[in-house]
């Protein structure tokens, strides 16, 4: 008998590895607020999908979040290009759009659609054990860790049979553009596979912590490597390690799973952040090179 | 008494940007009322020193006096005209509106322009010769009206002291003839006029004074001096390398003075 | 009119009416300072800051043991601008880029946020119930205590955007300039930030976290369609977030069981959509106009040409011309070369002679016109080839487009450089009229 402990960080450790790997990209490529806005544009698109097969149905509902995910990308080209707005600025106002949308549509037609706001903000891995896949009558084990194994082997054979493209098209798009590399296919491709990795975690664990396995690993990881293949490694066993540390840490504290594991995440930048051997803050200081003055123009205030 | 003192002192001066050293061991006077041109190939750390003259960078070590003061003692005296591309020129502002810019130096903070303040802001467009824009949006220049304004601006601060990041980027040949005319004028007028410049071209004839640069001083001094083939080969030819090796040796020791910083 | 009286009942509950005043400083003050936040190209720091001031929120309830709003508000001021710092301490010390930062701070405070909400709830507090208001914004549940926090907020925003609006333009416009002339940019930036912390705050309990970023970009991005001035950006802004608030509470309101901010929200998106649209000169559907005008001016003022350079040719000044004729002299589509020409014997510029052959006959109104492009054309030929020095093969296409966009003082000012010539670079005539600046726009 496989207990639920062993599904729940089954769940939690294929949704870090898929989001770590697409995620790295969008970190290189300086995108990562895409993968903020792709998870809470998806919205809709499951609502849609509900309202329409009036169920559960894994399909439809990947159909719908890929969808929407690739307008929120065409959108936000489109307000930035037609109408001259900072590309973040287009970003937050189609993003934000698209929840609002997609929130009326939940409450506008609640009877049908079997989805609440708490489940989209944080998911409910904890309920995944239970929720089987009964095929021929037999017992599949859970249906969400079927569905994030396979998107896991799509981002894998995305990544493995684009490595060479996605490795230039991170660097610079202009020059992967000068190569004869088809940017614009590269582009959506990923923003496809961050879209199902998205709708995949989404339902263990919610549209913004999403986020946080899709950038916070590979960050920890762009830290403490300058090589793309050791970074997709780490990111990905940063994530596995955040998802595993912080289904204990919930139980610790009697507190939601998805939280936890978000929370370790940035546990695990904050070590790489003070001891990275290259970048380190403390490194850097206990070499003495901290004197070094830095930019002023990039401050966030 | 006071014009004994020179209008800008830099003293071992040593700026780094993320671990790398732009500017190394400067040391220099300006001399008071000269037209004075910084050329060095790109990456030379041009912008990164009158930045730091300004005190937009703090510096790894080295000391820099305005009229023999600290720069922020006298920054009234000190005007600086940023590089066109470290703005938004979409932002919603008329051509007027930031030439008066230039007068919030000699306002009190939350105090409002007056009536002696608008005509200045005025003059200082006829003087660059583009009153007719006054009202226009910023977004509606083209380069070489955009580094005219920007120039507009710094005249409105009425500074005895200029410091330019390449305000001839990127101009016409029509408003690069201007501009030249306008730093004549200034320089005429007794200011100290120090200008980075990409145009190695257009030294000779136009600048009274020439600074060499390329992570260190190369050489400063009058144009007929200094501007000589021998120094423009060790400001822009291979022998700096032996340089750039020493200072790479000196980082990768960690040997970078530390000053009062942090 | 059902609508209408439901709308007046709605009016007229107490309850209601602080909802609505609620939501409308918010949208006021979020509107102005969104304009700092977009122009600042920092449009998703408030989102990152919306998020990361959850964990403040939970604190504060742990330590007073309720929902005192003030210590509500003091735990997320607090935890705001941690975020902020921690932000500003990623990009200076990591080679992260800003997004990621931003993305980062988001989603581990949030989930920090979460960890201690759960925490929360299994301790069974009974005070703890309504805190997920934070979370998704509950507008209804707005208490008069709450409206009266909002009003003073709203009141400090507004009066020190207008007491340090020169200093703020400044440092969002040039910051170095700004630290150039001394200014403590570093106090004004915070001073921003303080206050965009506050206002998020305040819009959290009313449209939640996801949707307070939207409360900030959409009305400031609405009113930079409309103005080139940065004060008016702002009153606009205002206008169009105290708006969407109160029409959000309304719609809302209408239905049982809406919530309030996404209403608000497509509210926002919708008047957005009209500026994006309609706003003069940034307009989308005024710029189309503007070009499809400028297009069919240009094709009318072909074909008046062709049977100007038809007459030229053949020197036959009172021979008609046909359809056939023109377009064999210039090729152009049939259907755009008819619908000018009616436009044209609209205009008076041509008439239409009946019989066989029939055809067009250029009016002498039509004649002026079109000398007018032709005399421009070869002017502008031969200024390019005599004095920007272009191989006089290569002046034609440019010629072609220029020749409708001279105006009649440029005009004056070639004829005088050149010295009124008699020829262009291909020694064709250049025709000066009677009259030079007969017949310019339709």
């Amino acid at each position: 008998m496989i207990t639920s402990t062993f599904w729940i960080l089954l769940t939690g450790s294929l949704a870090a590895a898929s989001c770590a790997l697409v995620g790295s990209f969008l970190v290189l490529r300086k995108q990562s607020m895409m993968g903020d806005a792709i998870s809470h544009a998806v919205l809709p698109g499951i609502a849609i999908a509900f309202l329409l097969t009036s169920s559960r149905n894994t399909f439809p509902m990947l159909l719908g979040a890929g969808a929407f995910g690739l307008i929120t990308v065409y959108f936000t080209e489109f307000l930035h290009k037609r109408g001259r707005l900072l590309h973040d600025t287009s970003m937050g106002i189609v993003f934000t759009s698209l929840f609002a949308f997609g929130v009326i549509l939940i409450s506008l037609y609640a009877a049908q659609v079997d989805l609440d706001q708490e489940c989209v903000l944080y998911g409910e891995i904890a309920y995944i054990p239970w929720d089987l896949w009964i095929w021929n009558g037999l017992n599949m084990g859970p249906r969400p860790v079927w569905i994030l194994g396979l998107v896991l082997v799509l981002n894998l054979a995305f990544v493995g049979f684009f490595y060479k493209e996605l490795k230039v098209y991170a660097f610079s798009p202009e020059y992967a553009a000068s190569l004869g590399i088809p940017v614009g296919l590269v582009h959506y491709g990923l923003m496809g596979s961050v879209s199902f990795s998205t709708i995949a975690s989404f339902e263990s664990v919610g549209a913004i912590l999403v986020v946080a396995l899709l950038i916070v690993p590979p960050a920890t990881a762009y830290l403490l490597t300058e090589k793309l293949k050791p970074m997709l490694i780490l990111a990905m066993a940063t994530g596995v390690l955040s998802a595993v540390s912080g289904y204990y840490l919930a139980l610790f504290l009697n507190a939601s799973i998805a939280g936890s594991i978000a929370v370790m995440t940035g546990v695990f930048f904050l070590g790489a952040y003070l001891f990275s051997p290259s970048d380190g803050v403390l490194t850097r200081r206990y070499r003495k090179t901290d004197a070094l003055p830095e930019p002023d123009e990039f401050a966030v205030l | 008494m006071s014009n004994k003192i020179p209008p800008i002192e830099v003293h071992d001066l040593t700026v780094a940007y993320r671990k790398k050293p732009v500017l190394w061991d400067i040391d220099f006077d300006v001399p008071e009322g000269k037209l004075i041109a910084v050329v060095g190939p790109n990456g030379a750390g041009k912008s990164t020193l009158i930045k730091t003259i300004m005190g937009l960078i703090d510096p790894v070590s080295g000391k820099i006096l305005v009229y023999g003061k600290p720069v922020d003692r006298e920054r009234p005296r000190i005007a600086y005209v940023p590089q066109r591309e470290s703005v938004d020129w979409d932002f919603p502002i008329s051509v007027y509106e930031l030439v008066l810019m230039g007068r919030y130096s000699h306002l009190k903070l939350f105090h409002r322009p007056g009536s002696n303040d608008r005509r200045i802001a005025t003059e200082a467009l006829e003087k660059v010769g583009m009153s007719a824009y006054a009202n226009r949006q910023i977004s509606q220049l083209s380069g070489g009206q955009q580094q005219r304004v920007f120039l507009a601006r710094a005249l409105a601060q009425q500074a005895d002291i200029y410091l330019m990041d390449e305000p001839l980027a990127g101009v016409d040949a029509a408003t690069e003839a201007t501009i030249f005319e306008l730093l004549r004028v200034l320089r005429d007028e007794g200011k100290t006029v120090l200008v980075v410049h990409h145009d190695l071209q257009t030294v000779s004839g136009n600048f009274d004074w020439v600074m060499l640069l390329n992570l260190r001083l190369v050489s400063f001094g009058p144009v007929e001096e200094v501007f000589t083939a021998e120094n423009l080969q060790k400001a822009y030819g291979g022998r700096l390398n032996i340089l750039t090796q020493v200072v790479e040796l000196a980082r990768e020791k960690s040997f970078v003075r530390e000053s009062g910083h942090e | 009119m059902n609508e209408l009286l439901n709308i007046l009942q709605y009016m007229d509950d107490p309850n209601a009416r602080y909802v609505l005043t609620g939501t409308f400083l918010l949208g006021l003050s979020a509107g102005v300072l969104g304009c700092f936040a977009i122009l600042r190209r920092r449009a998703l720091v408030g989102d990152a800051v919306a998020h990361a001031v959850l964990p403040g929120v939970c604190l504060a309830f742990i330590i007073v043991g309720d929902k005192d709003p003030f210590a509500l508000l003091i735990g997320s001021m607090v935890f705001g601008w941690i975020s902020m710092i921690v932000m500003d301490a990623i990009v200076r010390n990591t080679r992260l880029s800003t997004d990621a930062a931003i993305g980062m701070v988001l989603s581990v405070f949030f989930g920090l946020g979460v960890v201690l909400l759960t925490y929360i709830q299994s301790t069974g507090n009974v005070n703890q119930s309504g805190l997920d208001a934070f979370l998704f914004g509950n507008a209804a549940s707005l208490m008069p205590g709450d409206v009266q926090v909002f009003g003073t907020l709203s009141v400090i925003i507004l009066i020190t955007v207008a007491v340090s609006y020169k200093e703020m333009k400044m440092v969002s416009f040039d910051p170095d300039f700004a630290k150039s002339i001394g200014y403590p940019v570093k106090r004004i930036e915070f001073l921003i930030a303080t206050l965009m912390v506050m206002t998020i705050t305040v819009g959290l309990q009313a449209v939640g976290v996801v949707l307070m970023a939207s409360m900030l970009i959409i009305p400031a991005a609405a009113g930079r369609y409309w103005t080139e001035s940065l004060g008016i950006m702002m009153i606009i802004a205002a206008g169009v977030g105290a708006l969407s608030g109160v029409g959000g509470t309304v719609i809302s309101g209408l239905a049982p069981a809406m919530p309030t901010g996404p209403w608000i929200v497509v509210t926002a998106l919708f008047l957005f959509l009209i500026s994006f649209m309609f706003a003069p000169k940034r307009g989308e559907v005024i710029r189309k106009v503007r070009n499809m005008r400028n297009r069919v001016r240009i094709q009318d003022e072909n074909v008046l040409k062709t049977i100007y350079l038809l007459q030229e040719q053949d020197g036959l000044d009172g021979k008609v011309r046909s359809l056939r004729d023109i377009l064999k002299r210039r090729r152009m589509n049939i259907r755009k070369t008819r619908s000018s020409l009616g436009r044209l014997i609209t205009g008076g510029f041509i008439d239409l002679v009946p019989g066989k052959p029939g055809g067009y006959l250029l009016t002498e109104k039509g004649r002026a016109r079109a000398m007018r492009l032709v005399r421009v054309h070869r002017l502008w030929e031969l200024y390019l080839t005599s004095q920007v020095q272009i191989a006089g093969d290569h002046v034609h296409d440019d010629a072609e487009s220029m020749e409708h966009l001279i105006t009649p003082e440029i005009e004056e000012q070639l004829t005088s450089l050149l010295g009124r010539p008699d020829t262009d670079p291909h020694r064709r005539k250049i025709p000066y009229g009677e009259t030079t600046t007969e017949g310019g726009l339709l």
